[in-house]
């Protein structure tokens, strides 16, 4: 016990964190790659490639710091849930490949062809990366088919069930939607008009899809809900997230950029605070039969690594937050390209 | 095939790609420290000319070496859920430590890097370089500690029985320090830094051949042969050292890399060697007692040898394991050779006259690379059957829920999509290569070069 929570719900909210971390920041270099190909000129497409250039790296160590702490905090759903989603993990993974190089390469050869099949290729990653984030992120919430040593059991194409092709959906029309902010805070002139025109767009692209979602949810997945039927307090999240979302369009529409860009942040904390709330205290609940679920409790690693974790958490994460403040303070303001840009 | 097989060509052909560049950006971080500090100390544009010609490489390995890396960090749960259960506890602290600590650190600054040039000012720069490579150095730090523990685990006791056996921690720190940690650690720095150093050597030794960039390749050559030279003969004695720990933590490994089968025998020490894995015999050209001489400092002390071991308890491909083996150590010796040449000819003011020279430093990129991957060959399979030594076989830490089509399907994409990766990143480094790096000596005025406005020492001395 540790301030009047024990050790495995501590690292439950340090999980939740780095996960939220990781949502809001990858996903807007993520939701900026899914709409590369809207921008047009090539000078366009430079500039929002370098708008996330020297920050994308750092952003995508969250999701490695997110591994990292499912591995040791909770091994046994790391295990489950990674050989339980083979196949669109490995996709997952190989998008990111592509995400990667294609970044780096693109700028090594002035060609057209050259520059339109990675921007292509690049584009066509970020959206395969984020629709199996969100594919395997609705089957999480909805749960898998569990045996007693806490392994899967079903089968590949159980994973396209229309819940989580929803969720997928929906987080495609968020990031984009927070992609679309971030490089509008980023532009100047057109190119801005143009991102503040798209980041309308998929607002309202984002705002259907989760409203569809969510009535699915409430009439077919009782169990995702039953919380916030039960207890009224907790409906402060989403409603903070309705809150943040209709700041979205104002604050577009007054040029504050910035504080729309934070309300889309807060959009995704607040979502992913209320699917947490949820799913507490299972990490991956047992569809076909409840006992078999993976809890915080029975799958996490022992009280001292537990207390280790925590440790090197309380020490490396103020660390993280400053140079990342420091990079991020650095490459402030609109683009500007120069010789070492890509 | 089966899923245990797939699952570990699978495992050892990312894991053996990732770490082509690893090792690079390590040994180039080395080096761009040492070039840019010589920059910041005299001012002299010809080390900001190299400094920057290097950043551009170093960006491109860098992202080959995160690209591949990110599936490494899923691959323990995706085919080996079963080992991942058993040392969760233990590995995934150390992964975890190494996210925060390691690549937060590398990714960080690396957008000031290599993108900063021209907005911050040269200390900051430099500190940022100087981060980078800490962050790189840590990265090796974490992961090499996991995979240490799992080649000789200390700190650790077992609950639980059968399907639910696991290892948790009893103290971090005999965990961290397990016996082969910190003697595989410097050996795998050392490895890097030769990997780094070759590279430089490689690349200017060719400029040199071509009589282009004389002025930036032959101080950049020189750097890159005293980082080369150190770390060879270093690389020897940690070596020596981790081979030392073998034989008194994994003695079956140890006899599978000298190919030695009979305990009650001293045990000698081949050059070059097949070993007949039928006839339990290896034959080559050998010292006799070398192995009891290193090990014991005496030619006829008997050394445990492979029938010691019962069959499954035994690595099942003893000769691949010698071979590796055998060629890191030739490697690392002719390294030593060379580089102690080219420092005795450097003295004598001939380094760079003798083509043939320059025609084997060319090629020399290539030695430090095939060591790595023969080091971690020779280390790993020496290491089977067990997955955690003496504790998990590799049989028993399989996925139970993933099938082998579906490791086949991943390993046929795995295969394509790093073939196309290896040949586009062999395309663009030659190209950068073939294009050099920007030279600004003609005029002293960096305005008038064109050059960045970067505030930097030399200009303020004018
Ligand atoms: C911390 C863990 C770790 C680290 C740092 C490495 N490995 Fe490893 N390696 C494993 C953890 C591991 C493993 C998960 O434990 C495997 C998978 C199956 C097995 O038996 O061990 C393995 C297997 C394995 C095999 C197959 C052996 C066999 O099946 O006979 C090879 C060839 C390598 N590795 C090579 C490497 C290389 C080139 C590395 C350099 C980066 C490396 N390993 C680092
Ligand atoms: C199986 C073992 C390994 C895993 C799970 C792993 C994991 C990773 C991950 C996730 C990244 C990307 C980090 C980012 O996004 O910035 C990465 C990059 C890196 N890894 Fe590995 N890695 C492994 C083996 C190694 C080894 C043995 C070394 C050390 C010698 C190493 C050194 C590095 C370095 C220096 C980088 C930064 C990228 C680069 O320099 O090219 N890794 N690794
Ligand atoms: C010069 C004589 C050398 C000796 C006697 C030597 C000895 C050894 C030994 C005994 C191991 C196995 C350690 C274990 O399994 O725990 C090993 C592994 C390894 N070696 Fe070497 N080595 C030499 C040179 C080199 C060189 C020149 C390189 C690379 C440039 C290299 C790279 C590696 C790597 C990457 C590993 C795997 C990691 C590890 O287990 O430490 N070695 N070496």
């Amino acid at each position: 016990m540790l301030f009047g929570l024990d050790y495995s719900t501590w690292w439950f909210l340090v999980l939740g964190a780095v996960i939220s971390g990781y949502a809001i920041l990858d996903g807007f270099d993520l939701g900026a790659g899914a709409l590369h190909l809207f921008l047009k000129k090539e000078n366009s497409r430079r500039i929002a490639l370098n708008a996330i250039g020297p920050v994308w790296d750092g952003n995508e160590v969250w999701l490695v710091i997110a591994g990292g702490a499912l591995f040791a905090g909770f091994p046994v759903a790391y295990a489950a849930v990674f050989s339980a989603f083979y196949l669109p993990a490995m996709i997952f993974l190989i998008g990111l490949i592509w995400r990667a190089v294609a970044i780096e390469f693109r700028s090594k050869e002035p060609g057209k062809t050259w520059r339109l099949t990675w921007d292509i290729i690049y584009s066509a990653a970020c959206i395969i990366v984020t629709l199996s984030l969100g594919l395997m992120l609705g089957n999480i919430a909805m749960g898998l088919p569990l045996n007693e040593q806490k392994e899967f059991t079903g089968s590949t194409w159980s994973f396209f069930n229309p819940f989580s092709i929803m969720v997928a959906f929906t987080t495609l029309a968020l990031f984009m939607m927070h992609g679309a902010i971030y490089l509008a805070m980023k532009t100047e002139n057109r190119l801005y008009t143009k991102l503040t025109l798209l980041a309308r767009n998929f607002t309202v692209f984002f705002l259907l899809s989760f409203a569809i979602t969510t009535v699915y949810t409430l009439l077919y997945i009782p169990h995702l809900s039953d919380k916030l039927k039960s207890s009224p307090t907790y409906f402060i999240f989403p409603v903070i997230m309705f809150l943040a979302i209709a700041n979205i369009p104002r604050q577009l529409n007054k040029g504050n950029y910035r504080f729309a860009f934070i309300s889309s942040a807060v959009t995704i904390a607040a979502l992913l605070i209320t699917v947490a709330i949820e799913v507490y205290p299972n990490l991956l609940y047992a569809s076909n039969n409840p006992a078999n679920s993976i809890t915080i409790t029975n799958a996490s690693s022992s009280l001292k690594t537990m207390k280790t974790l925590l440790l090197i958490a309380a020490i490396g994460t103020p660390l993280v937050g400053i140079y990342t403040s420091f990079v991020f303070w650095t490459f402030k303001g609109k683009v500007k390209l120069d010789e070492m840009s890509y | 095939m089966d899923t245990e097989i797939l699952s570990r060509i699978q495992f050892a052909f990312t894991v053996s790609f990732h770490y082509i560049y690893p090792p690079l950006s390590i040994g180039l971080g080395l080096i761009l420290v040492i070039m840019e500090g010589l920059y910041l100390k005299t001012g002299n544009k010809v080390y900001e000319d190299m400094t920057r010609f290097w950043i551009k490489i170093f960006a491109l390995i860098f992202g080959l070496g995160v690209a591949t890396g990110i599936i490494m960090e899923f691959e323990f749960g995706t085919n080996w859920a079963a080992y991942s259960r058993y040392v969760g506890d233990i590995f995934g602290s150390a992964l975890a430590a190494e996210g925060i600590f390691a690549f937060a650190l590398e990714s960080g600054f690396l957008g000031i890097l290599l993108f900063g040039w021209n907005r911050v000012s040269s200390k900051v720069h430099f500190f940022s370089t100087l981060m980078v490579f800490l962050g790189s150095m840590f990265s090796a730090v974490w992961i090499v500690v996991a995979n240490s523990w799992q080649q000789t685990p200390s700190g650790y006791h077992i609950v639980g029985e059968g399907l639910n056996a696991r290892a948790e921690i009893t103290d971090f720190w005999t965990m961290v320090f397990n016996p082969s940690s910190m003697d595989r650690l410097i050996h795998v720095w050392i490895g890097a830094f030769l990997a780094g150093a070759f590279l430089v050597m490689s690349v200017n030794a060719y400029y040199i051949l071509r009589n282009r960039h004389l002025s930036i390749a032959k101080p950049s050559f020189r750097i890159a042969l005293v980082v080369a030279v150190i770390s060879s003969i270093l690389q020897l004695v940690a070596g020596h050292k981790s081979a030392d720990g073998v034989a008194r933590n994994q003695p079956a490994k140890l006899a599978a890399l000298e190919g030695h089968y009979d305990s009650s025998a001293a045990a000698d020490m081949y050059l070059f060697g097949w070993v007949d894995q039928q006839e339990q015999k290896t034959k080559g050209i050998k010292i006799p007692g070398g192995l009891s001489f290193l090990l014991h400092q005496d030619v006829t002390t008997p050394v445990t040898g492979l029938t010691a071991f019962k069959k499954e308890d035994r690595p099942s491909q003893v000769n691949a394991v010698f071979q590796f083996y055998h060629i890191m150590v030739a490697i690392g010796m002719f390294m030593i050779a060379l580089t102690l040449y080219a420092s005795w000819q450097w003295k004598k003011g001939r380094l760079f006259q003798q083509r043939w020279l320059l025609h084997v430093f060319a090629w020399s990129v290539l030695l430090p690379q095939i060591a790595n991957q023969a080091g971690w060959f020779a280390a790993e399979m020496g290491r089977q059957p067990w997955v955690v030594y003496g504790l998990l076989r590799t049989s028993d830490a399989l996925s139970a829920s993933v099938k082998a089509e579906q490791v086949l399907i991943s390993l046929i994409l795995f295969t394509l999509v790093y073939a196309t990766l290896f040949v586009l990143f062999l395309y663009l480094l030659n190209k950068k290569v073939k294009h050099g790096p920007e030279e600004h000596e003609h005029t002293s005025d960096a305005e008038n070069s064109g050059y960045s406005t970067r505030e930097n020492p030399l200009m303020k001395t004018k």
